[in-house]
């Protein structure tokens, strides 16, 4: 790496030459060169490809080691990789050719970051603590910019710093762009500290959302400067206040826009989902490029966008997309992290820029410490006296201490007018050393102090199903005593938002497939369902290759099983069979033989296949499924299948007994057959408009659920599952008791062959009571109450998307 | 007014007749307020745990006394001690008090599950109170019956994950188990005060309507 970095150094201060040469080669008629050294065609890209391989390699080299990486933060160390590297340079060249300009970083390196951070925001987090947010983003940053600007004035004033020609206004200026907290450096710094949450999104949304603030301050100033300090006057301050509002908020509408611009595609790329990852890296980006055409904060707007978009982008899109998206932001957001610090480093190293005053710099390192912390004190104070969770003491004083600055206030600083401000390098110099001061020292120092002064860390729990469903619980609660007592409180503003959120805009920018999957608890279930899924089948392949298949009796069956995957992968087929009972049966025997004969064969490959295979079947047969379990189809070919689906489920139940032994429970489930039986009766109901199968899977929008599963290779529709599943209620004893006690208790069908249904599909009744209640497993309860619950309380199978009201 | 001196510390006279005022407005023209009073409320008739609110605010067990049983009506003492549970703590309550206010709040919210008064949350209640519900008419996406799963997974990541020791069939929940999965923020300190309040923002009687 050193050598290419040498290589570098050498092509570039040789390229001039090369070029010359090349020139005066073409002009020759020495003939054709078989070979030529084009250096020249290719400098730009090249120099950029092979900087940022060194910037990587440079990753891996600081990542290579781990117990540095603990102590010192990643960006410190990149920092000094990039001094060295600038020192090779300068040795090279006697001049740094190479720097992080202003164009650079704003225009191709900061914004990847700010897109990720966008993106992967915490929402809820964030407009919880907004307002907190907010006054320290605002107030904050004014405070710390005026408070740098007079005290380093006032010591000028009293000759402090020597001989240098800044007026006020451009201490003003210089404070405006030390003023504010830089985000790359917090999410550098912090990322490896890992403190509680409200803190770090305290100090992280700050450092995004000041950035409106000096955006404004800055340029107000280099106004101010520009134009004298004479033509100040009312009018132009206020213009400078107003100028902030249209800034701040414009820059945060037009990321809106973008975000609901993209949402709005993503709900039209069904076609085209290879795409959908594109859109969003080049709307980010326009928004970005957008703010700042119109002069608006560049980094709310792409902040905001990511933000606005994420919930919409996530639902709309395939899951495929959605993984590109997550990941191939966060290789550029890293990415770009990464050279910016090296650069950083690099930057310093340059004779050129170098002007030390003493009295300046310290002064400047001085003030921006003490007036961080004071600043931070007296707005938490105030924040405290309103806030819910005060904030503590030491969250503040962390607080303070990761008030960082970085690229940005260099970049601004870079930006300077030399031609107004004289004194430019000895600024941008003390950007420099305050950087790598808060970046490096303070980086340093801050594991061990959150360490020491026992700042509360993140959690890493996962919030369980239940306390979720208490959490909705007490929404809901919240809400009705606020109702109650006639007052208007949050939680009626965030239910009110909530509510308009999900009539109009999710109406609008969702798929509907989409809107019906967005419930959060839904998914927490659904993640509990692949959980349990997957240490059922980890437990079946620890027991030696699904055991259960080497149950004979359950050999037969799973061959039947087997035949119904197939059938039901074959709808169409089905539907011919539909009138040709005989055709049905023949399709199964065929597909049997050679799925037996796999089997029988202990082909290992054939076998894993079948035990995938069956996993799934039997996975998707027991575990909890969604709504779409009760759509069902109704089609008369299906009343053979369930009788022998009768049987298999027995079978099956048998031998999931041996296997479940430790779930075993005293109880014999009894069911609440009343439920089946209304089950069974509303199959006659939906009919099929023309028999098939196929049909409904169009007029149903709720298989498209694909449950994203790779637990389940099947679309599960399938009518003849669901019937089975009807029987397939393994109850769960420990919960019978607490079945629903309206339904009445009902003698098991083999001892009272009354209680069946003059009903074609009576037989799953039969499965269903006969199944012993050994297995422990929810999945099985679930199973057996979801029957249970669908006829009495589902809609009919009209789908329901259509209900537009939302209640709470 | 006997039990308003109980939190009078924290509930600012002004909010207390704010709170009288509501509560007179509730009843018309009565002197107590009955459940027909509450049911209409015409922004509560949409919230799925309406009923159990409602009858929260009858429960004997909200009043402090360990009497089972709820009243046919209530008086605004009775009124103002549900509310009580809702309030937030301000920077002067003592650590005491707060510890105290916690455990209120999660008894009041065990009694809301509770409603046959056994002590105890069975799967039932808890599906019917927190799950079918709550969440059923939130939702287009959850049937009934996912629902009614869901209560049920939740009940046994409670009863089997985390209680090694106890039967495999946990019917029932007491209240520290109720505390300890269902509320697990509960116990620390600034979640409770954070997830269970209604801060009392300016109340404009202009714009109260009782339903009436």
């Amino acid at each position: 790496m050193m050598i290419l970095v040498l290589l570098l150094c050498c092509v570039s201060s040789a390229a001039p030459q090369e070029s010359h040469h090349e020139h005066g080669g073409g002009h020759n008629a020495t003939g054709i060169a078989i070979v030529s050294f084009k250096w020249h065609h290719v400098e730009s890209p090249y120099l950029v490809a092979v900087w940022i391989l060194v910037c990587f390699f440079g990753k891996l080299l600081i990542e290579a080691n781990h117990k540095i990486t603990n102590y010192i933060p990643e960006s410190a160390l990149l920092i000094c990789f990039g001094f060295i590297l600038g020192g090779i340079v300068w040795g090279a060249d006697k001049v740094q050719t190479f720097k992080l300009t202003p164009t650079v970083f704003f225009f191709y390196l900061l914004p990847p970051i700010m897109l990720d951070t966008g993106y992967s925001m915490p929402n809820k987090l964030f407009f919880t603590n907004l307002g907190a947010i907010l006054i320290h983003a605002v107030i904050g940053t004014v405070w710390n910019a005026a408070t740098l600007g007079l005290s380093l004035w006032g010591c000028h004033q009293g000759g402090a710093m020597g001989n240098i020609e800044i007026g006020l206004l451009q201490y003003l200026l210089y404070g405006s762009l030390m003023a504010a907290v830089d985000p790359v450096a917090v999410i550098a710094v912090f990322e490896q500290v890992h403190v509680n949450e409200v803190l770090f999104i305290l100090v992280f949304g700050e450092s995004l959302l000041n950035d409106g603030v000096t955006v404004v301050l800055f340029n107000v100033f280099d106004a101010f400067v520009s134009l004298g300090g004479g033509a100040i006057d009312a009018k132009e301050i206020i213009k400078g206040i107003v100028s902030f509002f249209v800034v701040a908020f414009g820059g945060s509408l037009l990321g809106f826009v973008f975000g609901l611009l993209m949402s709005l595609l993503s709900r039209c790329t069904k076609n085209v989902q290879i795409i959908e990852p594109g859109f969003i890296f080049v709307l980010g980006y326009l928004s970005y490029l957008t703010a700042e055409m119109l002069s608006l904060s560049s980094i709310l707007s792409v902040v905001f966008c990511g933000i606005c978009c994420q919930k919409y982008m996530n639902s709309n899109m395939n899951e495929n997309s959605i993984q590109t998206v997550r990941y191939a932001m966060k290789v550029f957001a890293n990415g770009s992290e990464t050279m910016i610090f090296v650069f950083l480093g690099i930057s310093a190293i340059d004779k050129a820029i170098w002007v030390w005053n003493t009295g300046f710099i310290l002064l400047t390192l001085l003030f921006i410490l003490i007036y961080r912390f004071i600043g931070v004190f007296i707005l938490t104070w105030m924040l405290n006296r309103y806030r819910l969770v005060p904030i503590s003491f030491v969250d503040q004083i962390i607080m303070g201490y990761g008030g960082l600055r970085g690229a940005v206030a260099y970049g601004l600083a870079v930006n300077l007018n030399e031609s107004k401000i004289k004194e430019k390098n000895l600024m941008v110099c003390t950007t420099l050393l305050v950087v790598y001061f808060t970046v490096i020292l303070q980086g340093v120092t801050m594991k061990p102090l959150v360490q020491w002064l026992k700042v509360k860390r993140a959690e890493i729990a996962e919030i369980t199903l239940i306390e979720k469903v208490q959490n909705k619980v007490f929404d809901h609660m919240l809400i009705a005593i606020e109702d109650i007592s006639g007052q208007i409180g949050d939680n009626y503003m965030r239910n009110k938002w909530r509510n308009f959120e999900e009539k109009w805009m999710s109406r609008l920018l969702l798929k509907p497939s989409a809107r019906k999957q967005q419930d959060h608890l839904y998914n927490v279930f659904h993640q509990l369902n692949l959980q349990d899924a997957m240490e059922y089948v980890k437990e079946g392949e620890r027991r030696g290759s699904l055991e259960f298949i080497r149950n004979e009796s359950a050999f037969v069956d799973f061959k039947k099983k087997l035949g119904e995957d197939y059938e039901e992968a074959m709808p169409d087929i089905m539907a011919d069979m539909a009138n040709d009972q005989g055709g049905a049966s023949a399709l199964r025997r065929d597909v049997l033989p050679t799925v037996s004969l796999e089997m029988h064969e202990q082909n290992m490959r054939g076998l894993r296949e079948a035990e995938g295979i069956n996993a799934h079947h039997l996975l998707d047969q027991h575990l909890y499924k969604g709504r779409k379990q009760h759509r069902y189809r109704y089609s008369r070919s299906h009343l053979d299948i369930n009788q022998d689906e009768n049987e298999v489920q027995e079978i099956f139940q048998r031998t999931m007994r041996s296997r479940l032994e430790s779930f075993k429970s005293g109880k014999m489930g009894v069911a609440p057959p009343k439920t089946i039986t209304k089950h069974t009766k509303r199959e006659p109901q939906t009919k099929m408009p023309n028999g098939k199968n196929k049909p409904y899977h169009s007029g149903d929008e709720d298989f498209e659920f694909s449950e994203g599963d790779s637990a389940s290779g099947y679309d599960t529709s399938f009518p003849t599952r669901v019937t089975y599943r009807a029987g397939a209620g393994i109850e769960n004893p420990a919960f019978m008791p607490d079945l629903d006690p309206s339904s009445p208790l009902h003698i098991p069908p083999w001892l009272a062959d009354a209680g069946m249904e003059v009903n074609p599909v009576a037989p799953s009744e039969r499965a269903q009571v006969r199944t012993p209640g050994y297995l422990h497993r929810l999945s099985s309860l679930r199973t057996n109450t979801r029957s249970g619950e669908t006829a009495q309380d589902r809609d009919l199978p009209t789908p329901p998307p259509h209900r537009d009201d939302d209640h709470l | 007014m006997l039990m308003i001196n109980v939190f009078v510390s924290s509930v600012s006279t002004e909010q207390i007749k704010n709170l009288h005022m509501r509560f007179q407005q509730l009843c018309g023209n009565e002197k107590t307020l009955r459940k027909e009073h509450l049911e209409n409320i015409p922004t509560l008739a949409d919230n799925p745990i309406k009923t159990e609110i409602i009858k929260a605010f009858f429960d004997k067990r909200n009043q402090h006394n360990n009497e089972l049983g709820s009243y046919e009506e209530i008086g605004f003492e009775e009124f103002l001690m549900v509310m009580s549970h809702f309030r937030p703590p301000s920077i002067k309550t003592s650590a005491e008090e707060k510890a105290a206010m916690r455990k209120r709040k999660v008894r009041f919210l065990f009694n809301m599950h509770d409603t046959d008064g056994d002590g105890k949350i069975t799967l039932e209640e808890y599906r019917k109170v927190g799950i079918v519900e709550g969440l059923l008419s939130e939702s287009e996406s959850i049937g009934q019956e996912v629902a009614r799963a869901i209560a049920d997974a939740a009940m046994l990541e409670v009863a089997s994950t985390n209680v090694p020791n106890m039967v495999r069939e946990v019917t029932k929940i007491t209240l520290a188990l109720f505390l300890h999965f269902a509320c697990p923020q509960i116990l620390k300190d600034l979640e409770m005060e954070s997830r269970m309040y209604v801060r009392f923002l300016d109340m404009n009687t202009a714009n109260l309507h009782c339903g009436k």
